[in-house]
């Protein structure tokens, strides 16, 4: 089963998190009106056999969303890199033990 | 009992506990500690099944989980269980077993007829035969065949055991509790890790059970009471793992045996354990490989292997004339204890040169020893009576008489659990056998799974594996190395098979469950069968429910032999779990009947179900369909209540409704990219209906929110969209918009949402509260206030889904009874009642409300008649791309309204429509959402999405149902069917 690292509970079972989508891409700003770059957004995706940046929210924990780097090939997840608002707790020791329970 | 079969002396059995069972009803008696495959053979029963294709006897061939034949219906009734591996199952008093697959007796089975149509049952006759040229040939024959090939069936009864789950976590797990397994475990036990010990057999030592030697004896009993002695060691027996999984996740099944669980005291019979582990150790061992050769599937013909198992583990004497063939040393220390047990004891062993030591000891107790000796096949009826070999020297084959031939093909190390990881076996010439191709990070093997098979380096590499694991998991500190027993043994050496099996007119077995003989193999590889996967789907080699663990490596070295080609380049198969069959009971756990999925409930469900609510399912919500006061069906309570609000006044539950608070300063701004419509000028007091898009542009949802003061404000979701919605705002208050200083949080399980409504809502409410302006120029049309039952702070929002003058209240769940209690109380005298879900979506069909059954995440704004809530000053998510030409599209199935014209069938959810005169075929031109009865107009009237929508406005359509053969006749008209105006929410 694959496990994810939260920087706030620790190492929880996926079955607690949502999937969000792709994270590997910037999103438009929000007032952009061209209708190209919001097409890229939304419709086009890479497919790696590799490390993928992805969204997770924690949904049955602290329900944050978090930005997890995970190979597509064998679940691995490396340590998490951006949070925009939680880039202290991101970078914490909790991130590297995967606080048991 | 029968004498001459079991000894009088030794085994692991308890003999002072006597168990009774049946086999087809007929009493017999085992001992503690018995299999059922040992206790049957005690009985002298040789004779336990047909073959799945020909109906060919069968014998057991193996004594653990690797059996291929014998396969018994255990229990009756609700309890029946089919294809329980008789090997595996630890004997109890009452058990009741029945063989399978023969009719009407093992003994006499007509269906053995088969085996005359042999010819006809080689490979891929199924396909060629059935599956065409003539269409429907696999449909006349299906039932006949399912009949003929078969395993045992499952019964269409409840079953009345209970099963559960459990969630486990360790440090160390180690699968499989033979030599290597307990040394693992103990070494890491040592260094204070918590361990888990997991064996599938009911007893610890694996191949130590069947080990005479004192100095093993005693290694296993000291071991197991250290073991015994570490309080953060856990032995898990009974226990098999199925499945190993990423992030060193084990699923394992706990069995209990029948007699053992009484449900009724809440026990379970077997439980599903997910143990999530820091590292982890495979000591699987290694089952041995059969030999194939012609008709080698009689009764009496077994592995060597498990002959020495029921001999030195159960006290049985199977043979007295035992012939034991094999290609390698691993058989002589056994057959040795065969013959000390008083058998005469021959070993053809296929290879030329024998180490002389083990000559020697052969010699020592009368064994004769056959060299350069290849069996060619086995006679009997059946049981085994002669076995036929050629020997080098000798010009013609030489058939010797036996009782019991056993079989030694080399070993298969168990790599099930590795290559569920998805790491291939790889071959491993120097052992001849497939290995794990790696260990993935933080997971150790012992012993045999990788060609191990000498004992004091067994015991040696447990130990290493242990300290590893230990480590791994976060003990680093250093403790003795456990004790390693003083025995010697002659080094594994093995034959490679010959390139070809001796040929034979007898049928020789590869795969022994799904009847896959030489023959068939050699058929699909004549047809260009070069592919292991193919091979097994054409021939259905290794496809039974013991995986094909005797099987597959015997299939891919017949392969490769035909191909040239070495086994290497034949390929290997892919283990999947589960390792072993699990029941679907084990696995669905407690999640059965009302426990299927969660179920939410409103805070005022005990009243709803105390005073005469009927409830039905909504997603995951049960939900009021109707209120018995006004009728006994659904049919015709929900008008009686849909009266009441048009004419008086209802009160409903609402509870469901996403309830969201948004607070902060930028909290408008907000709202504002969030919502197509304009909030950043909302007033305080007010609330406005809102509508919001995905990114695409299609709608995700609508809802009204309020504004309490400048930095708070109240959002209500729908029912549908509540979870999608709040996750919605959270990914873009953290992700999107970081630099917003807004937080949103969920009220929906803190808030109970209760409406009024009817044209004498309002009085309800004055009556309610006495001390509130609830005048219309007090709380207007989409008016918002906060007031208070008593000390309980409370909601009110004025607006309406029904059409009528409205109000939603909110209030602290744990107050949602007494608020709809004192409403009840306060709208007596105006003939206040409640109303279900049904009169509640039905008011809103004829108010032409959108709900969750039109809004299907493909609509757009214009398509549901919202498009000039859009704003077009501003920005708003979904906005670009809502601007899609394919989404401004003239003719986009659009919501209008339905009347029916035609008298006799009502109008249907789902229908299809089609424009009056074109051919009824096809998807149509849309379909019908949503229907009810109007009480207002008196007729069957319908929400639809209908293609061009109200551009058809007037037109006479045709509604298609033909799952009831129905096509009635309904008018294309504005959705909007009562008050267009909205004269009645203005009052
Ligand atoms: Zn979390």
């Amino acid at each position: 089963m694959l496990r994810i690292p939260c920087p706030h509970c620790g190492l929880r079972d996926y079955t607690e998190f949502q999937y969000g989508g792709d994270a590997s891409k910037i999103r438009p700003v929000h007032t952009e009106e061209c209708l190209a770059p919001w097409h890229d957004h939304v419709f086009l995706f890479d497919n790696p056999k590799g490390v993928h940046r992805e969204y997770w929210q924690h949904r049955l924990g602290c329900r944050q969303w978090l930005i997890i780097d995970r190979h597509t090939a064998t679940n691995v997840i490396e340590p998490t890199t951006r949070d925009p608002t939680n880039s202290d707790l991101m970078n914490s020791d909790l991130m590297n033990t995967g606080r048991q329970p | 009992m029968n004498a001459h079969t079991r000894r009088p002396q030794g085994g692991h059995m308890d003999r002072s506990q006597v168990l009774h069972f049946s086999l087809e009803g007929k009493p017999l008696v085992g001992f503690k500690g018995d299999t059922l495959a040992s206790a049957l053979l005690a009985n002298g029963i040789r004779l336990i099944g047909r073959s799945f294709k020909y109906h060919r006897p069968r014998g057991f061939l193996a004594a653990g989980v690797e059996e291929p034949n014998g396969l018994f219906t255990l229990g009756s009734g609700g309890r029946t269980t089919p294809n329980v591996v008789g090997t595996t199952v630890a004997l109890y008093d009452g058990l009741i077993a029945h063989r399978q697959n023969a009719w009407p007796s093992v003994e006499w089975d007509w269906m053995a007829i088969n085996s005359l149509l042999a010819p006809l049952l080689s490979a891929g006759f199924y396909y060629k035969t059935f599956m065409g040229p003539c269409k429907g040939s696999w449909m006349f024959y299906e039932p006949f065949i399912r009949r003929a090939a078969g395993l045992g069936r499952a019964r269409h009864i409840k079953d009345p055991d209970r099963y559960d789950t459990r969630h486990a976590h360790t440090d160390v797990a180690v699968i499989g509790a033979g030599p290597a397994g307990l040394a693992a475990a103990l070494q890491a036990g040592r260094r204070g890790a918590r361990v888990t010990l997991i064996e599938q057999d009911s007893l610890l030592g694996g191949c130590l059970l069947s080990e005479s030697s004192p100095a093993l004896t005693e290694w296993r009993q000291q071991v197991m009471a250290e073991l015994a002695s570490l309080p953060r060691v856990k032995i898990l027996t009974h226990t098999t793992a199925l499945g190993l999984y990423d992030g060193h996740t084990l699923a394992l099944v706990e069995r209990r045996d029948a007699s053992a669980a009484d449900p009724t005291r809440g026990q379970a019979r077997e439980v599903v354990i997910t143990l999530r582990t820091r590292a982890l150790i495979l000591a699987t061992g290694a089952i041995e490989r059969p030999l194939v050769f012609g008709n080698n599937d009689l009764p009496g013909v077994m592995l060597h292997s498990a002959v020495h198992t029921y001999s030195e583990r159960f006290a049985l004497n199977l043979g007295s004339r035992i012939l034991c063939a094999t290609n390698n040393n691993s058989v002589y220390a056994s057959a040795c204890a065969l013959a000390q047990h008083g058998a005469e004891v021959i070993i053809a062993d296929s290879r030329p040169h024998i180490d002389q030591a083990l000559m020697e000891s052969a010699r020592a107790v009368q064994i004769r020893v056959l060299t350069d000796a290849q069996l060619i096949s086995a006679q009997g009826r059946r049981h085994v009576r002669a076995a036929t070999l050629a020997v080098a020297g000798q010009s013609r084959p030489t058939t010797l008489p036996c009782d019991l031939l056993t079989l030694s093909g080399g070993w298969n190390p168990t790599v099930h659990l590795s290559s569920h990881t998805g790491i291939a076996p790889v071959y491993r010439a120097a052992v001849d056998a497939f290995v794990p191709g790696r260990y993935a990070s933080g997971h150790y093997g012992a012993g045999a799974i990788h060609g191990c098979y000498a004992l004091p380096e067994v015991i040696r590499e447990g130990a290493t594996a242990g300290q590893d694991a230990a480590m791994q998991a976060g003990y680093p500190q250093p403790v003795d190395v456990i004790a390693i027993p003083a025995v010697s043994t002659v080094p594994y050496a093995f034959e490679l098979p010959r390139t070809a099996y001796p040929r034979t007119r007898q049928k020789a077995f590869v795969d022994f469950q799904t009847d896959v003989t030489t023959q068939d193999l050699t058929i699909a590889h004549e047809e260009g069968f070069v592919s292991v996967e193919h091979l097994k789907r054409y021939t259905t080699l290794g496809m039974g429910t013991d995986q094909g663990k005797t099987s597959n490596v015997n299939g891919i070295q017949h392969m490769a032999a035909l191909r040239d080609v070495p086994i290497p380049s034949a390929g290997t198969t892919t283990f999947r779990p589960p390792y072993t069959p699990v029941s679907i009971g084990a696995l669905a756990g407690r999640r059965v009947g009302q426990h299927f999925r969660p179920i939410r409930r409103s805070p005022l469900h005990d009243w709803h179900a105390t005073h005469g609510g009927v409830f039905t399912e909504a997603g995951p919500w049960l939900r009021v369909w109707y209120y018995q006061w006004a009728g006994s069906s659904v049919e015709s309570a929900y008008l009686e209540e849909m009266r009441v609000v048009r004419q008086g006044v209802g009160l409903s539950d609402v509870s469901s409704l996403g309830k969201i608070d948004i607070q902060g300063p930028d909290a408008a701004e907000f709202l504002n990219r969030v919502y197509v419509n304009g909030f950043a000028k909302l007033p305080i007091g007010k609330a406005r209906y809102g509508v919001m898009l995905n990114d695409d542009g299609t709608v995700l949802d609508d809802g009204t929110t309020a504004r309490f003061s400048d930095t708070q404000y109240f959002m209500t979701t729908t029912t549908a969209q509540a979870v999608e919605v709040m996750s919605r705002l959270e990914f873009l208050t953290q992700q999107v918009w970081p630099e917003l200083a807004v937080n949103v949080t969920s009220l929906s399980d803190q808030w109970a949402g209760l409406c009024i409504a009817g044209p004498k809502a309002r009085a309800v409410l004055q009556n309610a509260f006495p001390t509130l302006d609830s005048s219309d120029a007090a709380i207007p049309y989409m008016g918002a206030r906060e007031a208070s039952l008593g000390e309980v702070p409370l909601r009110l929002l004025r607006l309406s889904f029904s059409g009528e003058l409205a109000y939603e209240l909110y209030v602290p769940s744990e107050y949602g009874q007494a608020l709809w209690e004192h409403l009840l109380v306060a709208g007596a005298h105006l003939g206040i009642q409640p109303y279900g879900l049904e009169a509640l979506a039905s008011l809103r069909i004829e108010k032409g409300h959108v709900a969750g059954l039109e809004l299907d995440h493909r609509n757009t704004l214009d398509d549901l008649g919202l498009g000039k809530m859009a704003s077009r000053d501003k920005a708003y998510i979904g906005r670009a791309l809502s601007q899609r030409p394919g989404l401004k599209a003239m003719d986009r199935w659009s919501l209008v309204g339905l009347r029916l014209t035609t008298t006799g069938s009502p109008l249907r959810g789902g229908a299809v429509l089609f424009a009056k005169d074109e051919p009824l075929t096809g998807h149509g031109r849309g379909y019908i959402t949503s229907v009810t009865w109007s009480t207002e107009l008196n007729q069957y009237i319908a929400l639809a999405l209908y293609q061009g929508g109200l551009r058809h406005e007037g037109e006479e359509i045709v509604c298609a149902y033909p799952l009831k053969n129905e096509y009635t006749r309904a008018t294309i008209v504005s959705p909007v069917f009562i008050d267009p105006s909205g004269a009645r929410l203005h009052v």
